[in-house]
């Protein structure tokens, strides 16, 4: 299934977006999900199926003014 | 009395960007140098094999200021409000320094989006910190929507050039007295920010004034003493303004040497 990682496609084997974050190597970071634009609650991410084509973007902390 | 910001209160009026520092060393001796009240942060994408940002939140962490995550290049009210629900996970905090920029040039907030923006998240239990012009009624409405600090700009970000409108920011000040005010941007050297909190301001927010000067550790110093000068000269009631001299010696009893 192909979908795209911060802008980046990716050919995964995950079918919800906590494993594609475990398959990308992504376990243990401090991070924060949306899916196709939308905020997907750390919690929630086991329970979220990814279909062909989302849009995932994930964000750190980073520095800001 | 300590001014309360969502009934908590800072340890200093100076609230330090963290972006644009030459290394991560010279950020963690501004902060040290600064002892700033919060430090503001943002949210990038992450990619899994560089982990830059993992990085950056353990020396944030360990400098052990409180943190104040912003929605800094958001252009629409979704985009901000999906950018806040992403930091208060990350960050663990509900405080947002809300953005929503309408204009390319001057980096303006678009008003209409923050207060749309605003009150979305107030409802949803955020701490709003937003940044915004000096307007009146755009404060009023920022308000009603639930935020209890307001954000003015002093000048563009980043653009240094201290208070612009210094009419327009005392009149904010003078018709809410009760509201914690923050000069957010624009401020170029210690001086501006002295004169943001003579002007009953509660705090300011520097970054590219002490990222981009030749020693940020020594400004960031100099703007943390310049916030105490401010501070300290507006509760001691400065003397009003006149526009003729009057001579501070003494008259009466000058010898007659003509």
């Amino acid at each position: 299934m192909l979908i795209t990682v911060n802008d980046e496609t990716h050919d995964v084997a995950a079918t919800t977006l906590a494993e594609l974050l475990e398959e990308l190597g992504y376990r243990g970071a401090r991070i924060a999900t949306a899916l196709n634009g939308h905020f997907v609650p750390a919690l929630q991410r086991a329970a979220t199926p990814l279909a062909d084509g989302m849009r995932v973007e994930v964000v750190a902390p980073m520095q800001g003014g | 009395m300590d001014v309360l910001f969502y009934g908590q209160a800072l340890s200093s009026p100076l609230m330090l960007g963290t972006a644009q520092y030459p290394s991560p060393e010279i950020l963690r001796d501004a902060v040290l140098a600064a002892r700033p009240g919060v430090v503001t942060v943002s949210l990038r994408r992450e990619a899994a094999r560089e982990k830059t940002g993992q990085a950056f939140w353990s020396l944030i962490q360990e400098l052990g200021v409180p943190v104040l995550p912003n929605t800094a290049g958001c252009h629409t009210v979704k985009e901000a409000v999906t950018t806040a629900h992403m930091a208060r996970e990350v960050f663990g905090t509900d405080w947002v320094k809300l953005e929503v920029i309408g204009e390319q040039d001057t980096l303006q907030p678009d008003v209409f989006g923050l207060v749309e923006a605003a009150r979305i998240l107030s409802e949803d239990g955020f701490k709003v910190f937003p940044y915004t012009t000096e307007d009146l009624v755009v404060a009023e409405r920022l308000l009603a929507c639930g935020c209890e600090v307001l954000m003015p700009w002093g000048a563009p970000i980043g653009s240094g050039r201290g208070l612009n409108n210094v009419f327009g920011l005392r009149a904010l000040r003078a018709h809410f007295p009760g509201v914690p005010l923050v000069v957010d941007a624009g401020l170029g050297v210690p001086s501006h920010a002295a004169q943001a909190l003579e002007l009953g301001y509660d705090a300011v927010l520097i970054n590219t004034a002490v990222a981009r000067a030749g020693n940020p550790a020594e400004m960031a110093r100099a703007f943390s003493l310049a916030v105490e000068a401010g501070r300290l000269g507006r509760a001691a009631d400065p003397m009003e303004e006149r526009d003729m001299a009057a001579p501070s010696t003494p008259v009466a009893g000058k010898a007659f040497l003509g």
